[in-house]
């Protein structure tokens, strides 16, 4: 069955744990056809018409909001924007009967993202349409995981059996969880890295290995995931200094000459330039693939609003 | 005149006295009047037949909240009470944390007051330090002599230890237990599940049991210099049994005690954020909750409660790190004790003292055994049959019940306070 066709399982996308390797390749495939689209002039598509996407962000979120409104748009769904400082949840309001209001009004689709993690997951209980989980707490944020798998995949030409190291503030990252779950369902060696007090624990359970010390860790990687590091999350003391985190676990050219030659350096941003990177480094276009991370959000993203809303748009016919 | 009541037909378990004979028992008003192979009855004695089911004291629950004063929309006197009388519980010791708090024989006499007309037996179990903020030690000295000698600051932890050093020299001079929360404010805080890989997964704040078992080394240390009576609210890791056993081993005057969920459930309970899973302090791994049923069958855990805490639905209806901890439990804490009677984890008799006079011995109550003269608090239950908790058909206004659907074998079948009948099972 050809994939513009193919239906999908799971009526949310709420994380990446639990999907499977021939669904994630199924999204990826679909979004290289996204990126294509995207390159010309004319990039809009009237796949969603007539459909409605809530875009609903309770924690603040420039390019992640961004890159969903624009896929909506570019798909030719009616886009609304809900932002939380002026809004009824500021007022009190609970999540379930905020999802039960925006659910009486009958969007399509709901991109949600939450502070706490599994309150996507208790939202989309409440609704009937599909949701997509843009990040919740320290949990997952699924789009970002598939849009740095479709990066690599297209550098790489493949994810089997490439070394990625993850490296930083895994404690609090819900990007690095949802990586290391989709890293490990498409055949990669993943490794973590970072100072011991923010690598969390048991993380090894999931499926990495981990490091301590940087120079080891990048050791014949493919592929280096630096993480922002997420001192708003941060309560006290996890390190003593910003220079000895970036003197210890920055990325620069020396720790970099430990990888591989050719091994790619991905950032999720937004970047603390000389705090887990160096200015150079990240503008390296030869090494760094920072900026292709970003086209590639809004492909993955229009990729999950079309595949979830197939068998709705199938219903229609 | 004396109303007498013989309950005929029944096997009688006294834990205490390690009894377990087919007979019969009569009381005779609030009392219990005798009990053996065949009883002399007076001929006005009004008959019960029990058709051959169990009859043990009743239950004695140490750690229960209630919504009255201050919250009564989460719970009131009345319900607590039903709830209570539908497990076979025929005490339940109340914690402090009421609006007001109780932390004087004013609010102690006020929850008398409340409770007189309830179908249990309310106890106050008063507050350690004022309005439980871990700072000044309340009356303990006046509410001991007044018969209340068991403090508590419930689900706060006492963490200054200067202060607890004081607090269990000052208490043992007048024969108090302190009973304290385990809980390491710092290495608690923010948490809302066991630490380890499966927070990890779900990206939630752990709780590690170094948070417990830290507080209770401490307040053993302090205790080798004033042997209070100390009772460590719940255990819920095997560092913390290690722990209570060899300071019960070196002399020490302590007890410790467990709730249903962290002996019947791990947490892996918790699977899609279920809020009615959070608990303080929180579900534990599965070799934990192995260790706790070995620390039972054992003797280092002697008391069994539910930790009846009802939430209103506000409250557990939010993402899980916002939600309240706690949950009911009044009317599973038998039926989930009794599985581990079922699975053969420990002796029918053993199970019960952990329900009954241990709990009654450490809070210096009358009953939990059966012994001519001492209150006819009765429990009488169906050993075997099986059913399904079902929360919609619970009595308790709220139902966070962790345990919702869950099969359990045996069922209270009648309960009895002061002689008299508060609970009987409709099928």
């Amino acid at each position: 069955m050809p994939l513009e066709n193919a239906s999908f399982p799971h009526t949310h996308l709420l994380g990446i744990e639990g999907l499977k390797e021939d669904e994630i390749t199924q999204i990826l495939d679909v979004a290289d056809q996204y990126v294509k689209q995207n390159r010309r002039t004319n990039k809009k598509k009237d796949l969603l018409g007539g459909l409605t996407q809530i875009n609903l962000f309770f924690e603040n979120s420039t390019r992640t909001r961004m890159s969903f409104e624009l896929a909506g748009k570019r798909l030719g769904a009616d886009v609304i924007n809900m932002s939380t400082s002026s809004s009824s949840i500021k007022k009190g309001e609970t999540l379930i009967d905020t999802a039960s209001t925006l659910n009486a009004m009958r969007p399509d689709l709901l991109v949600v993202r939450h502070g706490s993690s599994g309150a996507v997951k208790l939202l989309s209980r409440k609704v009937d349409c599909a949701v997509l989980n843009a990040g919740d707490g320290k949990h997952e944020h699924p789009t970002q995981a598939l849009l740095d798998a479709l990066t690599i995949r297209r550098r790489k030409k493949r994810i089997e059996r490439l070394t990625v190291a993850i490296c930083g503030d895994v404690l609090h990252s819900r990007v690095a969880r949802s990586n290391i779950h989709l890293l490990n369902i498409m055949g990669a060696r993943v490794r973590v890295i970072g100072p011991p007090t923010l690598i969390p624990s048991g993380v090894e359970k999931m499926g990495v290995e981990v490091f301590y010390n940087m120079e080891e860790g990048l050791k014949d990687c493919d592929i280096i995931m630096m993480l922002r590091l997420q001192t708003e999350r941060m309560h006290g003391g996890y390190f003593p200094t910003v220079s000895e985190y970036f003197s210890l676990y920055g990325l620069d050219y020396e720790k970099l000459s430990h990888a591989k030659e050719d091994a790619l350096i991905m950032h999720p941003g937004p970047m603390n330039r000389g705090v887990e990177i160096d200015a150079a480094v990240a503008d390296d276009l030869t090494r760094s693939a920072i900026q292709e991370q970003v086209e590639m959000g809004v492909a993955v993203r229009m990729a999950c609003l079309d595949i979830l809303t197939r068998s709705k748009r199938g219903d229609q016919k | 005149m004396s109303k007498y009541v013989l309950y005929k037909n029944t096997r009688l378990l006294d834990p205490k006295s390690g009894l377990d004979i087919k007979g019969e028992l009569l009381t005779k008003d609030n009392l219990i009047a005798d009990f053996g192979d065949t009883v002399k009855a007076p001929e006005k004695a009004e008959v019960i037949d029990c058709n051959g089911q169990c009859l043990c004291p009743g239950l004695i629950d140490m750690r229960v909240f209630v919504g009255i004063p201050g919250a009564d929309y989460k719970d009131t006197i009345e319900n607590t009470g039903e709830a209570a009388a539908a497990g076979g519980v025929t005490t339940v010791c109340v914690q402090p944390n009421t609006d007001p708090i109780i932390d004087s024989i004013a609010h102690i006499e006020y929850l008398a007051i409340r409770a007189k007309n309830a179908l249990v037996n309310f106890v106050a179990m008063p507050a350690v330090t004022k309005q439980l903020q871990g700072k000044e030690m309340t009356e303990i000295g006046l509410m001991s002599n007044a018969g209340y000698q068991a403090f508590t600051d419930c689900s706060s932890t006492i963490d200054n230890a200067a202060l607890m050093s004081r607090i269990f020299k000052y208490a043992a001079a007048f024969d108090a237990m302190v009973v304290q929360h385990l809980a390491e404010p710092t290495l608690s805080k923010n948490g809302c599940m066991n630490a380890g890989d499966l927070a990890t997964r779900m990206g939630l704040p752990g709780i590690p049991t170094a948070a417990e078992t830290l507080v209770l080394e401490r307040d053993v240390r302090l205790l080798k210099a004033s042997n209070c009576a100390y009772h460590a609210s719940q255990i819920t890791c095997s560092d913390s049994i290690e722990v209570v056993k060899n300071a019960k081993k070196s002399g020490l005057n302590i007890t410790a005690g467990v709730a249903t969920p962290h002996a019947s459930l791990n947490e892996y309970a918790i699977e899609d954020y279920r809020t009615f899973t959070k608990l303080s302090p929180p579900l534990r791994s599965e070799e934990d909750r192995v260790a706790v049923i070995k620390a039972l069958k054992d003797g280092v855990i002697d008391v069994i409660v539910s930790g009846h805490d009802p939430e209103d639905p506000e409250s557990k209806r939010v993402p899980y790190e916002q939600a309240e901890a706690g949950v009911i439990g009044l009317e599973t804490l038998f039926s989930v004790s009794l599985e581990m009677y079922h699975n053969g984890s420990i002796e029918l008799l053993e199970l019960l003292a952990k329900l009954t006079c241990n709990p009654a011995k450490i809070m210096k109550l009358p009953g939990g055994v059966l012994e001519v003269g001492t209150p006819a608090d009765l429990c009488i239950f169906d050993l075997n049959s099986p059913h399904r908790i079902e929360p919609e058909k619970m009595v308790s206004i709220t139902k966070n019940t962790p345990f919702d659907g869950r099969p359990v074998q045996g069922r209270v079948t009648k309960t009895v306070v002061g002689g008299v009948s508060v609970f009987e099972y409709v099928a």
